[in-house]
């Protein structure tokens, strides 16, 4: 069900070209701020440009850049945070102070200086958010490493002697992804808002292109009288978001079985 | 920048945009019936979109300070409702036939908010503060001029010029300092830190400092001592906020009295009757104007013709009616339709894609088959557009200059960068092609710091590296004469040359768009804007809102 | 775990040194220098002489090491240097002022967040694909995709101008000077209740997500299964052994947090008008206030530490099995 919904909005965004009733980029100041009509199903924008069509166009952006930045948050903080938990000591110390350092740094600078040698571009958008982004998934991550290699089923393929890796990716990291999915669900919205926040500095998606964040933001001085600006982007991310979640949902359940299963086998040879 | 113009509070009076020929229909026309007898006491309450920095505004340069500033101290000069010099702290004053010499009589009855008499000591006094190397204020310029200073008595002034400036009587508008608060400050380069920048400012102003809590409001009380008499109302309290929309509705909800509007509130969330039952609307051009600059140490702009055509290709009014609904007028040169130095007579560029192609074809470029505007060796015309971030009216500026030059077949980026960045990484390195910015300009039409091709280095102010020997020769005299009607001409040269060049394409002047509560009288629109006469502003005793205590 | 505790605190003084370091540099490098903000057309205005002479009052001329190393001889002092903005006041005192604020409205949120957050999250796990569970979902996912300042402007409109029950924004009446203690008190709070609904309602999501999600784990462990074999009343079950294990990533998030309480919400800040954290660091950053930008690195980089180690000790009393800082293997 939530695929489904996710797989219609990247379709929604690919068609973008086709199914879009205007320009999306073409001002026309004779239109400013038009409420919802036949010809601008959900209105115009503060030039006069049709929302629909910033819309499509906008989902091509923040789709990718959702998706894409957290993917790339995902796969970091998935990999350092299993080394550090199931390693513990030096390795984990290591890991954790450079997550310390992470967190503390001035985003704002680095991503100023990343600006002075990178021109904005989708990718350095999904790059930037990605490579800022995975801290929290290494501590989810191994705060549940550290938990499940004190279990049973770990121990056990350890002493029947089973691989490091074949153990983390089997045994392990499937019973610690619950908080992985929590925090990819959470990040999808949360960068496409950052992209916006990107626009700031001159390292976002720049005008005239559309994307849900900047819409939104465009929203912010025209709230009373141009409230389709904000609430038509919000519903969408809303929308990317419970399908979002249906999904992830739906593969912890088909995920599941099989893990009580494996675990289920390792304490039963254990007796 | 007010460009040549340091003369901070001139400009300033401004902060608010409240200068200009006076406001439309709607404006507050002021009727006061017999009952209504101007009243001490009151409260008014102004919403501040941004922290003012400090209370010595000779060394700040933010437009909150500045108005606040403007209150807490005086000048010799201002201006008057017809933007004419008048005498402030000065009551009269004389130049010299060579306009070398000029003498001042100050007022005898001016009390310092600390009680100690202003004195020639103090003119002295600010003038050596503005002057010394280890004061860090913007506004030295105008003082660089001056030969020397000398208190003849205590209430005589004469100061005497290396040559004839334009500015000098203008530049006395400064604020006055207090030598005997400030004076080992000034001397150690410490200003900033003394009290007076913090907590306890002493002004000869209408107004004294209560209280500063940053970030969140500023709080003055009337001055009794006042020379021309203790303003009207008792209590101003600025609060500041930094949202737009939430200062709507603190005015919806009578939250404040005072605050500058968006185009977009003034004409499309203002218009009914409880609203305009409340307020007042002003609307006056602003003293500032947008522009797309060039940098014209690129090849492609260096063309007049190339600029002159993409002035023909973008229409004013359609940026006026689509970034500013029409709250605005269009601008032909450098200064504001309606002053002295402004000439009515100056080419123009007409919306016209047709003359646009023909001027870009004998530089050039024409359009292939794919619709692209190409030079000989079959170069795309393509540019990058610079503005800053924070600045919503230059970004939508630059989407429609964008959507208007692609007819042209040519193909225009759009960046927009922050602030600190964009001026040291762009601006004053000149790593730009083109950009969209704005010159806040003086009352005086000296613009020497802008146009004048010595001053393109990385600190200066030229920075599109306009350089035309015939507009450096005019500056110069410009700036250097005393009469005006001598002055006007060189003036009205200027603009003709500047409108045949196009150095920048000169977009348009906004309008400054202040609502004031109802409820207060006196207000008079004016070339000057409103705030000019604030302590003469009064709210009639049975309309008054607040008691203060 | 003391020596642990103990071995991680003598680490974090280097440590430390290491951050301000490389933020002392890449500030420093990165594009821009001090500049009072300025967004109007009076824009640039600009005196070489006044720029050069403060380069030069900030020591902006000398080399980056020497800036660095007098930062450092300062901050041994507890001195934190001065602001560059205009009014060149104490950085100490800058956030001193702005810092309680900011510090009393994030606890109270905190609070509430994670008192309804943890319910939530429970009941939902327990009782998955219940109308309860769907309701919830949607509810907080609103929450998550709401807007914060469509949200306030709306709370605002509704119970400031409509209503006239709340104060729109600020912190305090003006006439507040002249309340009673206790009408000071509870204007005070009027001002809150607006920016705390709001920022609460956008963070139930996390926490109740993260709850859900390992309760639905927990849950399904032997453990649980065999306690409730063993005929414990369910209310047992859940409250006693599985939310403690459950608590996990809780924690994390919770530590995760920690260092944000003493950073404020932009976007809440400048919608309600309060002077707090958020507003001062922006202003700071974009006017390239370095020892105000710094000081409150030091600030937030020694709490980081700090909660990063709490809730690496906190760890082992929700699940005794997990020991940190002890290598795998060695047993």
């Amino acid at each position: 069900m939530g695929g489904v919904v996710v797989v219609c909005l990247v379709l929604l965004a690919l068609l973008a070209p086709v199914i879009a009733p205007w320009n999306p980029n073409r001002p026309d100041i004779q239109k400013i701020l038009d409420g919802p009509s036949n010809a601008h199903p959900l209105g115009t924008d503060q030039l006069g440009r049709d929302v629909l069509s910033r819309m499509l166009y906008g989902a091509r952006v923040s789709l990718a850049v959702g998706f894409v930045s957290v993917g790339i948050a995902s796969l970091i903080g998935v990999v350092l945070g299993s080394l550090a938990g199931y390693n513990g000591g030096l390795v984990d110390g290591a890991i954790m102070r450079l997550v310390d350092l992470m967190l503390v740094f001035p985003r704002f600078f680095l991503l100023l200086a990343v600006l002075a040698f990178l021109r904005p571009s989708i990718w350095t958008i999904m790059a930037v958010i990605g490579l800022t982004g995975w801290m929290g998934v290494a501590r989810l991550v191994r705060a549940e490493f550290l938990a499940l290699k004190e279990r049973e089923f770990v121990i056990w393929s350890q002493a029947v002697g089973a691989s490091g890796f074949r153990i983390v990716w089997r045994h392990i990291l499937p019973n610690a992804m619950a908080p992985v999915l929590v925090a990819m669900t959470l990040g999808i919205p949360a960068a496409i808002l950052t992209e916006s926040g990107l626009s700031f500095l001159g390292l976002g998606v720049q005008p005239p292109h559309a994307t849900w964040g900047n819409i939104l933001n465009e929203g912010k001085d025209a709230i009373e009288i141009g409230w389709w600006l904000s609430v038509y982007p919000g519903l969408a991310i809303l929308l990317t978001v419970l399908s979002y979640n249906l999904l992830g949902e739906g593969i912890r359940d088909a995920l599941d079985p099989r893990l009580r299963q494996s675990a289920a086998r390792f304490v039963s040879r254990a007796r | 920048m007010t460009p040549g113009a340091p003369l901070a509070r001139l400009a300033l009076i401004l902060a608010l945009g409240l200068a200009g020929c006076g406001g439309e229909a709607d404006s507050a026309i002021d009727h006061a019936p017999a009952s209504e007898k101007p009243a001490y006491g009151d409260t008014f309450i102004e919403a501040l979109i941004g922290n003012i920095s400090g209370l010595i505004p000779n060394v700040l340069s933010d437009s909150a300070s500045f108005e606040v500033g403007s209150l807490l101290y005086s000048g010799l000069v201002t201006r008057d409702r017809d933007l004419n010099l008048i005498g402030e702290l000065a009551e009269s004053w004389r130049f010299s036939k060579d306009c070398l010499d000029l003498t001042l009589h100050l007022r005898r009855n001016v009390r310092w908010h600390d009680d100690a008499p202003f004195t020639a000591a103090d003119v002295v006094f600010t003038y050596e503060t503005m002057i010394n190397p280890k004061t860090p204020t913007a506004y030295r310029e105008d003082f660089r001029a001056v030969a020397s200073v000398e208190a003849v008595d205590p209430y005589t002034l004469h100061v005497r010029y290396k040559q004839p400036y334009a500015k000098a009587l203008q530049s006395w508008g400064v604020w006055m300092l207090p030598k005997h608060v400030l004076e080992p400050y000034v001397r150690e380069g410490r200003l900033r830190e003394a009290p007076q920048n913090r907590s306890n400012p002493v002004g000869t102003g209408a107004y004294r400092l209560k209280e500063w809590k940053p970030g969140e409001k500023v709080v003055l009380v009337a001055n009794p001592d006042y020379f021309d008499g203790s303003p009207y109302i008792a209590r101003i309290v600025y609060r500041i906020i930094p949202s737009q929309a939430t200062i709507f509705l603190e005015l919806k909800a009578k939250g404040v009295d005072s605050a500058g509007l968006t185009a977009l509130q003034f004409k499309r969330q203002t218009e009914y009757p409880a609203f305009r039952k409340a307020y007042h609307k002003y609307e006056y051009p602003a003293n500032a104007y947008t522009y797309v600059g060039f940098n014209l140490r690129d090849q492609r702009f260096a063309d007049r013709r190339v600029r002159q055509a993409f002035a023909h290709a973008i229409n004013k009014r359609e940026i006026i009616d689509g970034v500013l609904l029409g709250l605005g007028r269009a601008a032909t040169g450098p200064y504001k339709p309606g002053t002295w130095a402004y000439d009515p007579n100056v080419k123009t560029y007409p919306y016209d894609v047709d003359t646009a192609r023909t001027l870009l074809a004998e530089a050039g470029w024409k359009k292939n088959a794919d619709g692209v505007l190409v030079n000989r060796h079959d170069q795309p015309f393509a540019f990058e557009l610079l503005t800053n971030q924070g600045n919503d009216e230059r970004k939508k500026v630059a989407e429609i200059v964008q959507a208007s030059l692609k007819e042209l077949g040519v193909q225009v980026d759009i960046r927009v960068i922050e602030w600190a960045s964009f001026l040291k990484e762009y601006i004053k390195k000149r790593r730009f092609e083109a950009i969209v910015m704005g010159w806040g300009i003086g009352l005086d039409p000296d613009q020497y710091e802008i146009w004048h091709s010595s001053k393109t280095g990385p600190d200066e102010l030229n920075h599109i590296s306009y350089a035309n020997p015939e507009v450096d020769a005019l500056l110069e005299r410009g700036r250097t004469s005393c009469r005006e009607e001598e002055r006007k001409q060189y003036y009205t040269r200027l603009q003709e040359i500047l409108a045949e060049d196009q150095p920048i394409i000169f977009l348009y002047f906004r309008d400054a768009l202040p609502v004031v509560s109802s409820r207060v009288r006196g207000i008079v629109p004016s070339p000057n804007g409103i705030l000019y006469n604030f302590h003469k502003w009064y709210v009639p005793k049975h309309l008054q809102r607040y008691t203060a205590e | 775990m003391l020596g642990y505790a103990l071995r991680r605190l003598l680490l974090a003084l280097p440590l430390l040194l290491g951050i301000t370091f490389v933020s002392f540099v890449v500030i420093h490098l990165a594009p821009g220098e001090p500049a009072e903000v300025q967004t109007g057309d009076l824009s640039i205005q600009s005196d070489a002489q006044a720029r050069q002479l403060l380069r030069e009052t900030y020591d902006l001329d000398k080399p980056l090491h020497v800036q660095y190393a007098r930062w450092l001889a300062r901050l041994v002092r507890l001195d934190f240097g001065k602001s560059f903005s205009p009014d060149a006041r104490p950085v100490l005192q800058k956030i001193g002022e702005r810092l309680p604020v900011t510090l009393f409205l994030n606890i109270i949120e905190m609070l509430v967040i994670v008192g309804l957050a943890v319910p939530i999250g429970v009941l939902s796990a327990t009782r998955q694909y219940s109308l309860f569970d769907k309701v919830t979902t949607v509810f907080v996912f609103v929450g998550f995709a709401t807007p914060d300042f469509w949200l306030a402007l709306l709370l605002m409109i509704l119970f400031g101008v409509q209503l006239g029950w709340l104060p729109i924004s600020g912190l305090r009446s003006l006439n507040w000077e002249y309340l009673s203690f206790w009408r000071q008190q509870w204007d005070f709070l009027g001002h809150l209740v607006l920016p705390i609904l709001v920022a609460t309602f956008g963070g139930l999501a996390g926490f109740s997500r993260y709850m859900r999600q390992s309760m639905l784990e927990v849950v399904r462990q032997d453990y649980i299964q065999s306690a409730r074999a063993k005929g414990l009343a369910e209310p047992i079950v859940i409250g006693k052994h599985a939310l403690r294990n459950a608590l996990l990533p809780v924690v994390t998030i919770l530590g995760l947090s920690l260092p944000g309480l003493i950073g404020g919400s932009i976007i809440v800040e400048s919608i309600f008008a309060i002077p707090g954290m958020g507003q001062l660091m922006v202003q700071a950053v974009f006017e390239r206030d370095y020892p105000v930008i710094m000081g409150n690195l030091v600030i937030v980089s020694t709490l980081t530490l700090v909660a990063n180690l709490v809730a690496d000790v906190t760890y082992s009393f929700v699940d005794p099995r997990i020991r940190v800082g002890a290598r795998r293997g060695r047993r």
